[in-house]
């Protein structure tokens, strides 16, 4: 439960509190990026990064990306990742 | 039985494997007498196993399975706690799905959730901040879990709620750091580590110094590696050679992902919200100084054992853990998954009776899924 997942920032969706949307392995899902924001807020948007628990906690090149999905597939761990997404959805509508 | 054939670039694989097999018999390692290598993140055991790892290199190497699985480590006091904050009427408890299925004394959360307690599997602490926006006249408590590289979380999701004035969120804080148990074991006199690998995400959070002491106050090496199979055989090459050259340093294998001062935003907000506690409970290691984190006083409003008087906040601490369970044997390298009585006999994923059994990360998870025949064979 300590790995991240890549995922590229396609938007900025709430700059107070610096929420960003992110397409993670075609999944979008809201997430904080204060940790890969050195300057203007916008230029995170179309960088992709390492997203854990809801946050982009480190900038990572399009292949290191790549690579690390397919790693991550190879343990099962991308499907829970997007599983766990899901169950956040509904436990936001008080479905889980 | 996995084949190097099956590595996204198997030359480099098998390089690898080639390359790890000469420098175990430059150092004369052996099956009887092995080079043991710990790898602390749950994450690599289970791609160790995965890949079949421990049986494609060298029968001089042993991987020994250290304690980096959060899920894994939580006492079982801390399951109860969780199962009494969220049996409290108006309480919608909210955590990780990993932590359902650990056994607590009475019940574990899966359980609790069964008998009715309002309890919700989140994706991010965001997601429990979010219900408490929703559900103003609820308590949302989130079930704070995890290394370094979860703390940032509920450090920046504890400052969002301060900045909003949220009054019905709270965090009940289980969060703990890599380098005192590594200190704990290597203070150890009954276990022998000669190097370690370390974590990758953890430490693109915290960077690599936190690491030093292991190379300097214990002559270890520690190499921080990646989850591809190929970065993982690299880093114990490298642990591997820095044994043969009598060198003890502090290596970064996985640089493209991990900056050697770490992530600054994500320090910044862990230091601000969370203090030491002068110890705290492990699984299997008991106390451990200084290896747990709570909020401190200013944020003391949402943290969820202030609020309703729970945990360390009242003292009486500490609870058995179920007759039979070795885990803290196998945590700490004294005993294999396969030499635990109740291995696949009492203790299975589906019913698991001990935490290494209920995450993939476990080390009883990971022999009992990818062990196959050899796991079967030998708890016989």
């Amino acid at each position: 439960m300590c790995l991240g997942i890549p995922g590229q920032i396609t938007a900025i969706t709430d700059p107070t509190r610096m929420m960003a949307m992110a397409e993670v392995s075609g999944v979008r899902r809201e997430v904080n990026v204060a940790p890969i924001v050195t300057g203007a807020l916008e230029d995170v948007v179309g960088k992709w990064a390492l997203i854990h628990v809801g946050f982009a906690m480190a900038e990572i090149d399009e292949d290191e990306a790549a690579k690390t999905l397919e790693a991550l597939r190879g343990l099962g761990e991308a499907q829970e990742t997007l599983e766990a997404m899901a169950a956040g959805d509904a436990a936001l509508e008080g479905r889980a | 039985m996995k084949y190097a054939e099956e590595f996204r670039d198997p030359k480099a694989a098998r390089a690898a494997l080639d390359a790890i097999a000469r420098v175990c018999d430059q150092i004369g390692a052996t099956a009887e007498n092995p080079v043991r290598i710990m790898e602390i993140c749950g994450g690599h055991t289970h791609a160790i196993f995965r890949y079949g790892l421990d049986k494609l290199t060298h029968p001089g190497i042993e991987f020994i399975h250290g304690p980096g699985c959060p899920v894994c480590v939580l006492p079982m006091s801390r399951v109860d706690e969780c199962v009494q904050l969220a049996e409290q009427p108006n309480v919608i408890f909210t955590t990780f799905g990993d932590a359902m299925r650990v056994p607590g004394t009475r019940k574990s959360l899966l359980q609790a959730k069964a008998d009715g307690a309002d309890i919700r599997m989140v994706y991010s602490p965001l997601d429990a901040l979010e219900l408490a926006r929703r559900n103003p006249d609820k308590e949302v408590i989130f079930f704070g879990l995890g290394f370094e590289t979860t703390t940032p979380s509920t450090a920046l999701s504890i400052q969002q709620a301060s900045r909003e004035g949220l009054t019905n969120f709270t965090v009940f804080c289980n969060h703990i750091t890599v380098p005192p148990p590594i200190k704990a074991l290597l203070d150890d006199p009954h276990m022998k580590l000669d190097g370690f690998v370390g974590p990758g995400h953890v430490s693109m959070v915290i960077g690599t110094h936190p690491y030093d002491f292991i190379a300097d106050d214990y002559g270890k090496p520690i190499v921080v590696a990646g989850f591809e199979p190929l970065d993982l055989l690299q880093s114990v090459l490298m642990v591997l050679e820095q044994i043969r050259d009598g060198k003890a340093t502090v290596q970064n294998q996985y640089a493209r992902v991990v900056p050697e001062h770490g992530n600054p935003v994500s320090i910044a907000a862990i230091n601000d919200v969370y203090e030491q506690r002068p110890s705290f409970e492990w699984r299997g290691l008991g106390e451990i100084d200084h290896s747990g984190l709570r909020i401190r006083e200013q944020y003391k409003a949402f943290d969820a054992e202030e609020k309703f008087g729970i945990g360390y906040a009242t003292g009486t601490r500490s609870v058995q853990e179920p007759e039979g369970c070795e885990c803290g044997a196998v945590m700490t390298g004294r005993m294999k998954p396969t030499q635990c009585p109740m291995f696949g006999k009492g203790c299975t994923p589906e019913m698991p009776l001990g935490a290494l059994m209920v995450s993939s990360e476990g080390a009883c998870a990971a022999y009992y899924q990818y062990g196959g025949a050899r796991a079967v064979e030998a708890a016989e």
